[in-house]
């Protein structure tokens, strides 16, 4: 089956990387950028750089008209409508910790924070931390088998005193969409605040922040084919009012005497310093590039070509897929093989896929295992892309068994 | 410097080694020839950290010359660690000390092991060592 990516073209390095025999299939980790990413970061750089929000000059009124098109554009392809605000921060993980500092004032001794089984780090541990600075319970919602959140036990342990839910829409490590319109519900039947990690989710298809209805929505630029040092949070006006200023300097000040100050309101009160200028136009661009992509054909490849890899691994003998990835990547191990000695000779191989405990190493310790090797697909990869895998994958086990 | 006769063995089978998957093989073989760890000496104290599989590094100083020895649950970090202790067991602390090991792994055409992103732990058994060799009763 032959599965060629009408796209491909459009991301330079693929062919770069192609041509240094490395076969990159680790997009989940971060993605490789379109050309027109890189068009619009020569252009800000080779025209004119200039900071934002701060300037009476031309090129700062240009580059703060650039920026805050960029926020717009955010806005539009999250669908948020008038809900709330998009801020940028440095990176998702940045944004989470924006989140858990601004909110700390809200919670009291023996609140809870729910957080699922199958969390990014970025996602655990500012709750875990926050939990530990001010006594609260960390409930850590169990997964079904298929990598699911368990609902049933969701509806047993958020309650009362559940304060914040915060959870991620597809798992980095599982490949599986979670359950959140039935959890974002649970909480809001409890009063809790939501949060929703949508790095990895935000990727695959479009989503409608209306339509999920959770407080607050966090993710990387750098995933969605987007540059690095860049992170999107939305946060709903009513949810926002109650976050503190956490960082402080540069334009989010309102009004500054020696002892004293008054800050701005989102987004500007939580974008402290300069903020990523470049980084922030950029992603303008890629999602200009995205928007003009049909939809339904990056659907149908992602598809197509998530369902190769998933057979591949599964006609293979001995290999354990985590879980049951839907869509985007798939991690596995070899019975008998330790996950470092077969990263060990993919890579000799030139293929370039992640090894390890993705950042969820307590997920890797439940499920008992040290580590596992992570397949992880843009919509630049192609079939041929698989095939170098599987041809890979073969003479690594022939090799280690 | 001169190779102890293990060390040159080594060398000689990586230099004519064609491609990964002879080195990969080779690098097996090494690993089934590592001196096995004793169950007890398997532990915390012995534990590298910062790699993807366990590794355990014990070395003594005894009467001037270091004896290594240490294990992996992997097998290619087996043989990477079967390949560095031929390189250094017997030295004098001095002797250790100019061993230039980046250098050896290079000679061997593995230093992509060396590579600051590599998280297979070569780069933490060699900072281990060197703790050791600050501070011998560690």
């Amino acid at each position: 089956m032959l599965l060629p990516s009408p796209w491909r073209a459009d991301f330079p390095a693929i062919a770069a990387l192609q041509r240094q025999d490395q076969t990159y299939l680790d997009s989940a980790a971060t993605t490789q950028k379109p050309q027109a990413l890189l068009d619009a970061l020569t252009h800000y750089y080779a025209n004119g750089a200039a900071n934002v929000h701060r300037a009476q000059h031309l090129p700062g009124a240009h580059a703060t008209q650039a920026f805050e098109d960029s926020r717009n554009k955010v806005g539009q392809w999250l669908n948020s409508g008038d809900s709330g605000q998009i801020v940028f921060t440095h990176g998702a993980t940045s944004a989470l910790n924006l989140l858990a500092y601004g909110l700390e004032h809200t919670f009291s001794q023996g609140d809870q924070i729910v957080v699922s089984a199958l969390e990014h780090h970025a996602n655990l541990l500012p709750w875990q931390q926050l939990a530990l600075r001010r006594g609260l319970e960390l409930v850590v919602l169990p997964l079904d088998s298929q990598g699911l959140i368990d609902l049933e036990a969701a509806a047993g342990l958020i309650g009362p005193r559940t304060r914040l839910v915060a959870l991620s829409q597809l798992s980095n490590v599982l490949g599986a969409w979670q359950p959140l319109p039935a959890l974002l519900a649970m909480a809001r039947q409890h009063g809790a605040l939501s949060v929703v990690d949508g790095a990895q989710g935000v990727v695959h298809g479009r989503h409608d922040l209306q339509a999920l209805d959770c407080d607050f929505y966090v993710f990387s630029s750098h995933k969605l084919y987007g540059p690095d040092g860049l992170g999107v949070l939305h946060g709903r006006h009513d949810a926002l009012q109650r976050l503190r200023h956490w960082q402080f300097g540069g334009e989010m000040v309102q009004d500054a005497d020696y002892h004293a100050a008054r800050f701005r309101p989102a987004p500007l009160g939580f974008e402290a310093g300069t903020p990523p200028i470049a980084s922030v136009i950029g992603l303008g661009a890629s999602l200009d590039y995205l928007a003009t992509l049909d939809q339904s054909a990056v659907h149908t490849h992602e598809a197509a070509l998530h369902a190769h890899l998933l057979q591949g691994l599964q006609v293979r003998k001995g290999i354990r897929l985590l879980g049951a990835p839907q869509v985007a990547l798939a991690s596995f191990v070899v019975e008998g093989v330790h996950n470092a000695d077969l990263a060990h000779l993919l890579t000799d191989q030139g293929i370039a896929v992640r090894a390890g405990h993705h950042c969820a190493m307590p997920l890797l310790k439940r499920l008992g295992l040290p580590g596992a090797i992570r397949v992880s697909l843009g919509l630049y990869n192609d079939s041929a892309d698989l095939e170098r895998f599987f041809e890979a994958l073969d003479q690594a086990l022939d090799l280690l068994r | 410097m001169t190779l102890p006769d293990e060390a040159l063995a080594a060398l000689q089978a990586f230099e004519a080694a064609a491609g990964w998957e002879q080195r990969a093989r080779l690098l097996m073989q090494w690993g089934e020839r590592l001196p096995a760890l004793s169950d007890e000496d398997r532990n915390e104290a012995h534990r590298v950290h910062g790699c993807e599989s366990q590794v355990w590094l014990k070395g003594e100083l005894r009467e001037g010359h270091w004896h290594f020895a240490a294990a992996s649950d992997a097998r290619l970090i087996r043989g990477l660690l079967a390949l560095l202790l031929v390189r250094v067991n017997g030295l004098s602390g001095d002797a250790l000390q100019e061993v230039d090991l980046t250098d050896w792994f290079n000679q061997l055409g593995l230093s992509r092991q060396l590579s600051p992103s590599r998280s297979n732990g070569l780069n933490a058994v060699l900072q281990r060592m060197r703790d050791l060799q600050a501070s011998p009763a560690l």
